[in-house]
């Protein structure tokens, strides 16, 4: 099977992303797109594009039977469905096979197997993985009944999907109900599925994942790239490869994700993500996300890959390019997502009109974004305005140009992270590298730019 | 031609070998120019895509939107029309979706006549996936709600008043 028409049923930065690599491959792009985003330069890109709906995602970019009608419409083999919305949906890969059209990702079984993390948590127990003490969540009663047996603090995770979306650490019984109240209500906006699950906290986790490419029989792994640096559990900051881990630990790492991802004869890209307790050296497995990630770009860089392409291939039954020891890993790459999120007012989400945009570039830099002058970045999506990557022949090097690179972005019309990141890439310890996922939190508050 | 990172990558090499610092591109679908900082040495881009959005018509798809979605109206930002005096207006602190309820189908979290001290949650406003928790920062008695759930509000709208005081 040859695909000749890709339908993008996403939007912002991963559909100019997913638009870049079709076009080098000749491959058309139909482009779905929600009201708010039909004069988006993902809609310029595109060779066309089709409005699946108001700008209100439930209603569009979550909407399987919109998102199936456009693939249709637009005479696409082929839907790719990014990162979020419905890239991990059962419902829609169901709805691609019964439309005759070629769905971008794992098989169905292999979603249901990963999607739903409660699942994923029982099938990695299965292929020998350890996972993060916790259970399901169906009420209070049981939240609190878990919790006792688990210790506080403890952290509610959506079953639905990954990305921080229903995400919250609670200190203490007291907090319990309304941080269910409002987890449930993310995780019903985000992934239109409510249910929860508890998991004890690892205050001193680092966060690290290892991406792997499967074809169905065969798996291989591109490294790991570590991602601790969150706030509010959303990752800000990514880096491949993991720095100052021992080699044994990360070929454990690799070596866990890949068990995982043949006990499923896993077919196409994803990420198998672990908490890693640095104190007694070892790792649990947290979740598998079975699609392309915002911070692939950092495993594309080291390793020489286009992501998004070995996707088409696998989707189209071609066999894995390469063997596990043709991978090389070349220098060090590090991300920084910049969002539209006011630093001066505790990350208030500011969306509005771009009104420039300038960003650096030259060797070793390179910029993933949907803005332009004149953009809009409508209050419906998350904040993501563009991630800059830097690839240096070590992690020194690396740092060193993401300085200077970042004091030539320019954005106005809205406000944005960037004082963060600058701050963040002169910091000491970030700089000595492998810091844990509490760092972010103990840095801003010292910086009076989060509430203590 | 679609012009790729690639691509600006070759003209940057192209342009370090020349004396000039500065490169505009325009054709009918992008616009780029390059620019070099006289004392770094360093190169920065700004790039617009021109070419405009080819939109084709999808078939019509039957589907109820769920009533969370029936919001049209956008709640603008206006200065307060109620005169009542001492009635405490709670305003949106950000642009979003007002919701009065933390799940579809759940008990909202204030009534008209709702005793609120000053943290309690009185809505939550969904802005950029998002859920935000409105308090009502005025201890008192909820006396008009001004807006619909899911209905869009815009930053500084006024959500409900409240009359202070103790229960």
């Amino acid at each position: 099977m040859i695909l000749r028409r890709i339908l993008i049923a996403n939007r912002g930065e991963i559909a100019v992303r997913v638009i870049r690599t079709c076009q080098r491959l000749g491959i058309e792009t139909v482009l779905a797109a929600s009201e708010a985003d039909l004069d988006s330069v993902a809609a310029r890109l595109a060779d066309s594009t089709v409005c699946i709906g108001p700008a209100n995602s439930s209603a569009s970019y979550l909407n399987v039977k919109a998102v199936i009608a456009a693939a249709v419409s637009g005479n696409a083999d082929a839907i790719h469905p990014g990162y979020g919305f419905l890239s991990e949906n059962q419902k829609l890969a169901e709805a691609c096979i019964r439309a005759g059209v070629c769905f971008i990702g794992p098989t169905v079984e292999q979603l249901d197997a990963v999607g739903d993390k409660l699942k994923a948590r029982a099938n990695a127990a299965s292929a020998g993985l350890a996972g993060v003490p916790g259970g399901e969540i169906r009420s209070l009663n049981e939240a609190q009944r878990i919790a006792e047996e688990l210790g506080w603090p403890i952290l509610i995770k959506a079953v639905g999907g990954g990305g921080g979306r229903g995400m919250k650490l609670v200190q203490e019984p007291g907090k319990l109900a309304g941080a269910m109240e409002l987890a449930t209500a993310e995780a019903q906006a985000s992934f239109g599925d409510p249910r929860l699950y508890l998991e004890r906290f690892l205050s001193h986790g680092r966060h690290i994942e290892v991406q792997i490419l499967g074809d169905g029989e065969d798996v291989i792994h591109l490294g790991t790239r570590d991602c601790s640096i969150q706030r509010r559990y959303q990752k800000l900051v990514e880096e491949a490869p993991a720095p100052n881990i021992s080699e044994a630990l990360r070929e454990e790492m690799q070596r866990a994700a890949l068990a995982f991802a043949r006990y499923l004869k896993y077919r196409g890209l994803g990420t198998a993500e672990f908490l890693v307790d640095c104190d007694r050296d070892t790792f649990y497995f947290l979740e598998m996300n079975a699609r392309i990630q915002v911070e692939h770009p950092v495993t594309e860089c080291i390793c020489g890959v286009d992501l998004v392409e070995e996707q088409i291939a696998v989707a189209e039954s071609r066999k894995l390019r390469w063997k596990q020891d043709e991978i090389r890993f070349t220098g060090h790459a590090i991300e920084c997502r910049i969002n539209a999120e006011d630093c001066a007012h505790h990350f208030r989400p500011s969306p509005g009109t771009v009104t420039r945009a300038v960003f650096p570039a030259g060797l070793g830099i390179r910029f993933d974004t949907h803005i332009q002058a004149g953009a809009m970045v409508p209050p419906q999506y998350d904040s993501l305005l563009g991630k800059l990557i830097i690839h240096g022949k070590d992690r020194a090097e690396a740092l060193q140009l993401m300085r200077c690179a970042l004091a030539n972005v320019e954005i106005a019309g809205v406000a944005t992270n960037l004082p963060l990141h600058d701050e963040l890439m002169r910091d000491d310890e970030f700089a000595r590298g492998g810091v844990s996922t509490a760092f972010l939190q103990q840095f801003l508050q010292t910086r009076n730019m989060e509430a203590a | 031609m679609k012009l790729t990172n690639e691509d600006v990558q070759e003209i940057l090499q192209l342009l370090d070998a020349t004396p000039y610092d500065e490169m505009h591109l325009e054709t009918k679908r992008f616009k780029l120019t390059l620019r070099r900082n006289r004392d770094s040495g360093q190169w920065t881009q700004e790039s617009q895509v021109l070419s405009a959005p080819n939109i084709i018509r999808a078939s019509p798809v039957q589907t109820a939107a769920p009533a969370a979605d029936a919001a049209t109206a956008t709640a603008a930002a206006r200065p307060a029309d109620s005169q009542k005096t001492g009635w405490i207006e709670v305003r949106a602190h950000l642009p979003g979706t007002f919701y009065r309820a933390p799940k579809p189908g759940a008990p909202p979290f204030v009534e008209i006549g709702s005793h609120v001290e000053e943290d309690t949650v009185v809505c939550i406003i969904e802005t950029m996936k998002l859920m935000n928790a409105v308090h009502a920062q005025t201890r008192g008695e909820v006396v008009e709600l001004c807006l619909e759930n899911a209905q869009l509000v815009e930053k500084g709208a006024v959500l409900m008043r409240i009359q202070p005081g103790a229960p």
